[in-house]
This record gives structure tokens, sequence and C-alpha cells, in this order.
């Protein structure tokens, strides 16, 4: 997992101006003080598969079953990213699941009944589902209509669209090339190791390019005469990230290498944190979902700025419907049951507030493996879908309550 | 004379840091109008909550005798089961329901929680009539006008058996046909032996209607005045002696010496206004900003006084990208050339800055840390090819933190838990930093201390002194006094004088900002 995407961690809630403390476990325990949300649902995350692998006898964390984690749960991951967006902003999305079905229709219709070459396809997909933002858009951030009630009314015409386009009918199977997006690996290039080789080559990458990244960020404080971290507890840092990754590269390394779909996933978490984080456009939308009528006057175009939140939506709606429909090899009528509200879940769980203007991408993913890591430790012990609903259910609940909890502790 | 049917006896009333009321004293006598005057902020609508209940008994010092024995009201509820009603200057009706919902609203005609609808609009067809208002008892709120919204209030009140009513600012929202229509019917009322208390900014209207009238002023009783005699002859309280008793205070607020502008553009006319008229949002038939002109030169200060509701800050959020109300004429030119400022963006690229009255609605993002709120109307320039500079960004804010002296740990501390005074700063540096040539501050130190007003006050001069033109509202006459170059008034929605500063007193800026319309 990146880091790149965190918000500025370092906010310390001290009241006293200037006599902050500098030994190294009072910026520790400051630091992990403002950032309880995140890191609460870290640790809850880790606890869970800490759980999970403890009860299935280490079948959790095995090289083939995280790679179906991964791509099991990619376009739920995919769509919670781009509903942080759409919360942050303070709105919501409910066509998300129904969007998913009729671009995965189209997607068939294209390339099963027309023969489309997947690539084209694929591209025109994506499109259409810009096209299906941008008309959500349109009404809520132009015309003023809720977004509630325009992606409600989303939610049917969509699912409606894919039945008409389906017939009702399922249509199989993808070619080759199409299913990768969902089910392939990056190739196997090399001598015979143990392990797949792209896999360690690229996880050496990332390890260098997080430290470099890590380095870079320090220095710059330094130079800008900012407060940093204190040096031993920064080594500590980077060695836990090196950890992570290694375990992780070598967990993947040992199967069949990277998923094509976790390259996807990278991409667009990195992309979209920094866009959240860095990017002009990032700032508007935590500002529109903080205070419309503030940033309205400080000279924030609003419409646009919605408008492109729910294009942004659409396009990752899409690009998760043509993951579902590769992965499950058809384009069926019910795809996309009931995702709207997992990706709202897992914002939700990932840190959301219900009134906009805070909430990360990370924080999404967060609490979307979460759900993820429920369900599949769930069924590998053996608990039925029945219970599994009932157990996501408080689990939501204890998460936003434990966020309700802390707020009111810290007094804002 | 006859027993009072109200006497507060030495009410005094703290809020956290503030005095609000001090040692108040006020009588009503039965049957009386009653009026009360006073600046904003003098404690006139706090007295109305202390007595109203809305600050319970307990939260307050001093008593409070109605018809003669002591009452201690634990809210608003129980005091409208005494007989006193309390009609807000911004109206508390709902707009989708009817007239005679409304008016029982919370105190239904009902047996065991069923409404009786023929006995309800029996009952409200009959409070109507005595209100003197046409309308069926089904009609909708939103369908009437505020004038009769007005008389809906009353009428409610009506309902209540009220024994004393207050209003506050009832004519505010008002044309002149319906104030005169309202004034008449609190007339009516009396003749009823309903009391009442009227908080108003219009002297004419309290000389109409009023039989005393107490002004208020920093929290203390200054004096009751016989409007009219027991006998009914008219006595003599000109408009002159209840303004001297409205803005006689000592000049305690400090102001720094204003630092004069020397640039070569010194006195070029920077931001100037002409014609400007707008209505409002909802009732299109009255005009918030009536054919307003004004000029501000590089490195002037210029005030623009006026009371509650005449139009200022309408003026100047219109003006600003027109964010406020229905556009109807008038140009703006910022540098003796005309621009567009249909948008804010617009008008923030042509170098207008507008620091809003209302901080936690209209000027922060209050989840949000200083250093994002302070970064967000000049992202652009900190963000070259739309990617912010984070360590740029940081660095300008902790500039601000020092040179504003705004009192954080770390520019990281979310605006939320600021002080008014700090988060007001922090409003200010926002738009400082944006680089403006002219400056809108709407009451930049409302709900400040005394401390954090002066160093409001010196970055004001020094916006000035570096050559900015700032026009600047305010309620507080001695803050214009003490800062501004020029001085205009305002009163529903015109501008109605121009004062020098060697020529502004309160007394003359008090005249020009009651007159009512000609």
């Amino acid at each position: 997992m990146t880091t790149t995407s965190t918000p500025p961690t370092d906010t310390p809630p001290g009241r006293d101006g200037g006599g902050q403390s500098r030994s190294p476990g009072a910026v520790l325990l400051r630091s992990l003080r403002t950032n309880m949300r995140q890191y609460g649902m870290l640790v809850a995350l880790a606890f869970i598969i800490v759980l999970f692998q403890i009860w299935t006898d280490g079948t959790l964390l095995l090289p083939n079953n995280v790679s179906n984690l991964i791509q099991q749960n990619s376009y739920i991951l995919i769509l919670a990213m781009g509903m942080m967006l759409v919360i942050v902003a303070g709105h919501i999305d409910l066509s998300v699941g129904s969007l998913v079905a009729f671009v995965g229709a189209m997607s068939g219709v294209m390339i099963i009944k027309h023969d489309f070459p997947w690539v084209l396809a694929l591209i025109i997909s994506l499109l259409i589902g810009a096209a299906a933002g941008a008309w959500q858009g349109f009404w809520i951030a132009y015309v003023g209509i809720p977004a509630f009630i325009v992606t409600l009314a989303g939610m049917l015409l969509f699912r409606g669209a894919t039945q008409i386009v389906l017939e009702g009918q399922s249509i199989a199977p993808y070619p080759e090339g199409f299913q990768n997006i969902a089910q392939g690996f990056i190739p196997e290039m090399g001598p015979y190791t143990q392990y797949h080789n792209p896999t360690l080559v690229l996880g050496v990458l990332v390890t260098a390019f997080l430290l470099f990244q890590e380095w870079r960020d320090r220095r710059r404080q330094v130079q800008y005469e900012l407060d940093v971290l204190p040096f031993n507890i920064w080594v500590l840092k980077c060695v836990a990230i090196v950890a992570a990754v290694v375990a992780f590269t070598l967990t993947l390394a040992s199967f069949r290498g990277v998923p094509v779909v976790l390259l996807i996933m990278c991409g667009l978490l990195i992309g979209l944190g920094y866009v959240m984080r860095n990017a002009v456009i990032g700032r508007h939308i935590y500002a529109l979902g903080g205070n419309k009528a503030a940033a309205k006057l400080s000279g924030v175009k609003d419409q646009r700025v919605t408008f492109l939140v729910f294009v942004n939506m659409g396009v990752l709606a899409a690009l998760a419907g043509v993951v579902y429909a590769a992965r499950l090899n058809a384009a069926t009528p019910n795809a996309g049951n009931v995702f709207e509200l997992e990706a709202i879940a897992a914002c939700f769980i990932g840190g959301a507030s219900m009134s906009g203007g805070v909430g990360t991408v990370l924080g999404a993913v967060i609490g979307g493996l979460v759900l993820g890591v429920l369900n599949n430790g769930m069924s590998l012990v053996g608990i039925g879908t029945d219970y599994q609903q009932v157990i996501k259910g408080l689990v939501l609940l204890a998460a936003v309550a434990f966020d309700v909890w802390n707020k009111r502790r810290v007094g804002s | 004379m006859t027993a009072p049917i109200l006497e507060m006896r030495a009410i005094t009333k703290t809020f956290p840091g503030v005095t609000a009321l001090s040692d108040v004293n006020f009588t009503v006598a039965p049957g009386e109008i009653h009026a009360i005057c006073g600046e904003n902020g003098a404690g006139k609508s706090t007295l109305m909550k202390v007595l109203s209940g809305v600050h319970p008994h307990g939260s307050y010092e001093g008593e409070i005798l109605f018809g003669g024995e002591p009452v201690a009201f634990k809210d608003i509820r129980a005091s409208e089961r005494r007989g006193i009603v309390i009609i807000h200057q911004e109206l508390a009706l709902i707009p989708h329901l009817s007239i005679a919902e409304n008016i029982f609203l919370g105190n239904e005609v009902a047996t065991n929680g069923v409404i009786s609808w023929n006995e309800t609009l029996r009952r409200a067809t009959g409070l109507l009539r005595r209100v003197g208002l046409p309308d069926k008892p089904q009609t909708r709120i939103s369908d009437i006008g505020v004038g009769r919204q007005q008389l809906v209030e009353i009428a409610k009140a009506l309902s209540k058996e009220v024994r004393l009513l207050i209003l506050d600012e009832p004519t505010a929202a008002l044309n002149d046909e319906d104030s005169g229509k309202l004034l008449d019917l609190i007339l009516e009322l009396r003749e009823q032996g309903i009391a009442c208390i009227m908080i108003s900014h219009k002297l004419n209207e309290i000389r109409r209607v009023a039989d005393s009238v107490t002004i208020l002023r920093d929290g203390r009783t200054i004096e009751t005045l016989a409007v009219r005699e027991s006998s009914g002859e008219t006595a003599d309280v000109s408009e002159d002696r209840i303004i001297r008793g409205m803005v006689g205070r000592d000049l305690d607020n400090r102001f720094p010496e204003r630092t004069r502008y020397t640039g070569e553009d010194a006195g070029r006319t920077a931001l100037s206004v002409a014609n400007w008229t707008v209505r409002h949002p909802i009732d299109q038939q009255r005009k918030v900003v009536d054919n307003v002109s004004l000029t501000v030169r590089r490195g002037e200060i210029v005030g623009i006084a006026g009371l509650m509701g005449a139009g200022r800050t309408e003026l100047a959020m219109s003006v600003f990208g027109r964010s406020y109300g229905r556009y109807e004429s008038g140009t703006v030119q910022v540098d003796e050339t005309e621009v567009r400022t249909r948008t804010v963006p617009e008008a923030v690229k042509h170098g207008i800055a507008y620091v809003t009255e209302d901080r936690k609605t209209y000027g922060l993002n209050l989840i949000d840390n200083i250093n994002r709120n302070i970064s967000l109307a000049s992202l652009p320039g900190l963000a070259p090819r739309g990617v912010v500079h984070e360590h740029e960004e940081r660095r300008v804010a902790e500039r601000y933190r020092e040179s504003m002296n705004i009192k954080a740990p770390t520019v990281f501390e979310v605006v939320q838990r600021l002080s008014g005074g700090n988060q007001q700063k922090v409003v200010l540096s926002k738009w400082i930093h944006a680089d403006p040539d002219v400056l809108i501050l709407d009451e930049p130190t409302r709900g400040i201390d005394i401390g954090a007003k002066y160093e409001i006050y010196a970055v004001i001069d020094q916006l000035a002194a570096r050559g900015k033109a700032v026009l600047f509202i305010s309620s507080e006459l001695p803050e214009l006094l003490g800062m501004c170059d020029r001085i205009y008034t305002m009163a529903a929605g015109r501008m109605t004088g121009e004062v020098p500063r060697e020529e502004a007193t309160q007394e003359v800026l008090m005249r020009h900002m009651t007159k009512d319309r000609s």
C-alpha cells in the first residue's frame, strides 16, 4: 500500500501556542490522536486480517487467496474511490450499481454481438460512463436537483436500459484479452526463480520510489523550516513501509504475480489521491463540501466542480462495469446489484462524513478492504451470507459510531 | 399612576467574556406601547430574550415582576402561558402550511391528539378578522406577502391570549403601506388593553405610536422618556434627544494613527459603483439596494454606516460577483475602467475582495485548517499547472500566522477551534493574500474583543497605507469615525448621506441613518 495519498498527518491538537514538546513519543502520540479515524481503520483492518488469518488456519493470507481477494474486491474499490469524491463534495450517487450493469451490457453487445475489438469497446465503454456522469452532473450542478433524487432516477433508468439492451438475457463469453482486465496477471519474464520475476522488480521499484518520496519530503520540510518527525521515528516509519511492501510483494510473487487490476487500482489510488490532496480542483472539492457558501464567495466555480465530480464517478463506474463483466466473463442484467450501497458503506467506514468536506481516497480503499476481508474471511470459515449481511451492517454502524464518539470526545 | 404590568429590576446578563446587560431596569405600564431604542449590540434583543425565557431564569441576575408578582420563566412556553409573546424580526412561520395551521402550531385545537379542523378554522377566521386580514385561513403562508405574514404572527400571538406583545423591528421588512397598517393595528390592540414592547430603529414610527421610549446603550438603561403624556398630548421628545441618548458614549475604543498612502497614484479612484439597484431574491417587489453610487480612492478608507436592514451587506455582496439578490441595474468601475463582476471569479480577477460579516457561514470552511482556508481564494497563484505547491502554501500560511498574530500552535489547527478574533484574522489573511486592489470589509470587528479589534484596525490601516482602497462597513459608529476618511450613510437601501471625516460626528451620522424614505 502506498502512503502518497494520505492527508497532512501532522496536525497537533495542542492548545498552547508554540510550546509543543519535541520528544519522539509525544510527536507520535499527537499524530496518532489527530488521525484517530484513519489509523483507527487501519488498526481495525489489521485486526480483522489477523483474526481471520488465525480463524482460517492461515488460508486468508495464502498467495492465491490474496490474489483472489484483490480481484474479488476490485470493482467495489474502484467505485468507492469515485464515491469518496462525490461524498466529499457533499453529494451521493445511488446510480453506480445500475451504471455498472449498463456499461457491462454495452461492452457485451459491442464485443460479443458485434465483434468490436475489445480495446475499442473498452474506450467506448468509458466514454459511455463519462456521458452518463455528465448527464447526472448536469441535473445536479446546473439545474440544482439534489443528487439523491437525480441518481435515484439514474438507478432506475440505467437498470431499465440494461434490460432493454440485453433483452433480459445474459451474454457470454468475452475474448481472453478482455477477461484479463479482471482475471489476468502481468506476464512472467526472465529465468525461472521461485518467484514471479516482474513482480519482484516492481516491488523493488515501488520500495525505492516510496523511500525516495519520504526522503524528498523530509528534505523539503527541512528546507522550508517546517517541523519534521524526529530522525529515529522517521527511520522506523521507513522500515515499516519497506517491510509492508516486501511482504506484499513476496506474497504476490509466489503465486502468479501482480494482477492487472491491481495495477489499475494503484494507478487510480495514486492519481485520485494526488488530485484530492495537491490539485486545485481537489481543494475546491473539499471546500465545497465543507462550506459551499464560503467556497463560492472565495471564487470556487461550484457548478463546474460538481459537474466534473460526477463525470469522474461515471467514468469509474464504467471501469468497474468493465472489470465486473470481465471477471464474470458475461454481461448480465443483474450485474452490479447493491454495489452502490457497498461503495457508500466503504466510504463511511473509511472516514467520510455525511455532511461532506471530510474523507480521503485512501480511506475509501481501507473501508472497502475492511468489507472485502470480512466477506472473504467469513466465507472461508463457512459463515452464511445471511449472517455476513448482519455482521457487515453492524461493522458499518460501529465504525461511524466510533467516529461520532471520537468527535464528541475531542469536543469540536 | 397604575401598577405596572411588567417590571424588570436590575437585570444583569453575561456571556463568556461579554457583559450583555448590566443592571438594566425596565418598566411597562398596563396598556402602553413602549419602544426600546439603541444601537446594534446595545442589548435590546438580549433583554427581550431574558423576558421571554429564551435565556431561562437562573442564567441572569435580577428579578422580573409580571402583573405584580415575581416570575421565573424556564423557557418560551412558560412565558407564553403567562401571556408574554415575542414576535421575532425573522418571522417564524412555516411557509408550506396554511395560515390556520401556523396560527395554532404548537398549540393545536385538539382532543386526545386529534385536531378538530372545524374549530381550528372557526377560531382562525375570528382572529384574522381581529387583525384585519382578508385572506382565508386555508391560504398557504408562502402565497401571501411579508406584510400579511406579520399580521399572521400577531394573530398567532392573539390566539395565545396575549397580555404583553413584544415586536422586534416589526416594520424592518415592510413597505410604507404595510408598515402603516401594522402600526394602526398595534394602536388598536392597545385599545383592547394589550401592552406592547416595540424594538425599532425608526424614530418617526416611535413618535407616531409609542407612549414612552427607553434607550439602551452598551447594555445599560440610559433613560426612559415619555413620548405622550397620560393626558394624550405629545411631550417634547425630539428625535435629536433620542439620538443623543443612543450614541452618547465615551470613545473608549482606541485606533491606530492613520498612515498616509504616498504612491504616485494616490487619490485615483479605485472603485466606483454607479446607480446600483438590486431587488430582494424572493420578494421581487422590494428594492434592497436602490440606485446607490459610491467611489473609493486608492489609499482611502471609506465607511458605510447604516442600521440593520439598511442594505449595506446586500450592496457589498451584489457588487462582489452578484452574490446577493437580483441585479437590476448599475455599473462597477475599477481603476476608472468599467468591468464585469457578474461572478465571484470575475470580481476577484478585477481585484475586488469581500470579507463577509458572517465568517462562519460565508467566510470559512470551519472543518478545515488555517492553512487551507488562507489559500482558498488564491490557489491558482500557489498552483503552477493546477498542482498546489504545498510547502509554499504552508510557508504563506505561517507568514500570516506570524504577521497577523493568529493565536494557534500551527497552521494545521482546524479553524473551528479558534476564537472569533482569530477566525476573523484567518478570513482577512485569505483576502489579503489574494492581493486585491479594493477590499470590502463587512463588520470586520463584529463579535471580537477589544485587543483583537485594535490589531484588525492596524491591519486595515496598513492596507490603506499600501495603496489599497478599503470600503469599511460597520454598525459601530466610533469605529467608523476612528478609521475612515469619508463615511457614506445608508437607510432603507438608499444612500442618505456622504460625510467627510472632519464633519462626521455620531449625531450627524445617526440622523442620516434614521432618515426615512422621502
